[in-house]
């Protein structure tokens, strides 16, 4: 026991380096094989703090851009209910009343933005007060922008679509043919849709779309269009690059949707495929 | 000794703060990335406790690792340079050198850069490497190495004689 004790204090410091490097790379270890157990991530209340406050700065920058930007959503908006005549009927709005709300709405507004390395995320402001959950999908008026990692009571992480752990199902619009998209870690405009069996009415300029209605997206959510078509000779499948509509080194509000029905459909896949 | 706490305490915060608002934003051409804030590791007192050198060195990386979403590659590299610090003394000065009194910020501008270096390549390996995490990208994170740490050195040369010169 003595000399134990001995070798405890004459080794102590070589002692607690290989114990705190054994936690870092631990964490290292998680953060590279398992991108949702990670402990250390900036939805914190004090990295949260920081961003935030740094963002109320470097906001006035792109002021003018973010204007023009809910400008033209705004006008898009009014085209559409101008247009349908009975919600403007008596001076008011009254908008249809949907049978249930299966889709969740929530504003909020990215304060930190990472895109130059391979695993990016985002940090949001609103959390769990605001009704935000892991799991729900990040988009704004162009597309998507990632789908949320962590929350805390007031902020978020959002796992990029510009991470190479990213993955959902998409489609190609006009022929409803699936692929999974993903991204090679390389351009920041550009997404990958791969596995797509080779079909001769695939044309560059093609709108992409998220595919059916998943935990995170509802279907049909705009990603962007063809960009560059590779072919695998071996697979005999091809990769599709995709020109995101989103410029991701440029967004800042967004909204996070999530789908009320998400525990009875997870909870039906999963008796589904128990039953197997 | 309560002095240098604070001491220590003003330059951790005020090196991590800068390092977050400042310099990660930072990036040219996809290779170079500054880490400035290390220079906490680099000015600890050289007869302080290394002890407590390595425990504020691991919060210092967590910190970042925290702010940067990337896992613990800070928190390892950061260990790393403060559990060798003792030895790169050695090498940057030789054995002869007394280097229980030794200020970093009061030797010659040779003697610094040479200290530094070794300190900033140290942390830059360790910390690409662990970013890559892979052999298909280990070119690639060498050639980072040498971009950023080059950066990284000018950054800290600089940010420690400014800070020199506004004290006397």
């Amino acid at each position: 026991m003595q000399q134990i004790i001995g070798f405890i204090i004459r080794n102590g410091l070589r002692l607690l380096f290989l114990l705190l490097l054994g936690i870092s790379l631990w964490l290292t270890i998680s953060y590279h094989s398992f991108h949702r157990s990670r402990f250390v991530n900036s939805s914190n209340l004090i990295t949260g703090y920081v961003y935030s406050k740094m963002t109320s700065v470097t906001d006035y920058f792109s002021l003018r851009e973010e204007n023009k930007r809910l400008y033209e959503e705004n006008l898009l908006m009014k085209n559409f209910l101008l247009n349908h005549k009975q919600i403007t009927d008596n001076n008011q709005l009254n908008l249809p009343t949907l049978p249930s709300r299966e889709i969740n709405v929530v504003s909020s507004k990215i304060i930190e933005n990472s895109y130059r390395k391979q695993k990016n995320f985002l940090t949001l402001k609103g959390g769990t007060k605001q009704g935000i959950e892991r799991d729900m999908g990040v988009i704004n008026d162009k597309g998507i922008v990632g789908i949320i990692e962590h929350t805390s009571n007031n902020y978020a992480t959002v796992l990029s679509v510009l991470n190479t752990d990213f993955q959902i199902v998409a489609k190609i619009k006009k022929n409803n043919q699936f692929g999974t998209l993903t991204w090679d870690g390389k351009s920041t405009g550009f997404v990958q849709l791969i596995d797509i069996a080779r079909i001769e009415s695939i044309a560059k300029g093609d709108t992409i779309v998220t595919g059916f209605s998943s935990k995170a997206f509802p279907e049909n959510v705009p990603i962007g269009t063809i960009d560059r078509i590779t072919i695998d000779e071996n697979s005999n499948t091809s990769t599709l690059h995709i020109r995101l509509f989103n410029d991701m080194t440029r967004i800042s509000y967004v909204y996070v949707i999530g789908n009320t029905h998400k525990e009875e459909i997870q909870e039906l896949k999963e008796r589904t495929e128990d039953n197997e | 000794m309560s002095s240098e706490i604070i001491k220590n305490a003003v330059r951790f915060f005020l090196l991590l703060l800068m390092q977050v608002i400042v310099f990660n934003n930072i990036n040219l051409y996809g290779y170079v990335q500054t880490f400035p804030y290390l220079l906490f590791i680099v000015l600890y007192p050289v007869n302080s406790s290394r002890y407590g050198l390595l425990l504020w060195s691991f919060l210092l990386g967590l910190s970042m690792d925290m702010f940067d979403n990337s896992g613990g590659i800070h928190a390892a590299s950061c260990l790393i340079l403060a559990y060798f610090r003792h030895n790169i003394f050695k090498v940057a000065f030789g054995l002869s050198y007394e280097y229980q009194t030794i200020k970093i910020q009061a030797v010659s501008l040779k003697d610094q850069v040479v200290f530094i270096s070794i300190s900033v390549f140290i942390h830059h390996f360790v910390l690409f490497l662990l970013e890559a995490f892979s052999f298909s990208l280990f070119g690639y994170a060498m050639l980072k190495v040498l971009f950023s740490g080059i950066f990284t050195i000018i950054f800290s040369v600089l940010i420690i004689n400014l800070f020199k010169m506004s004290k006397k």
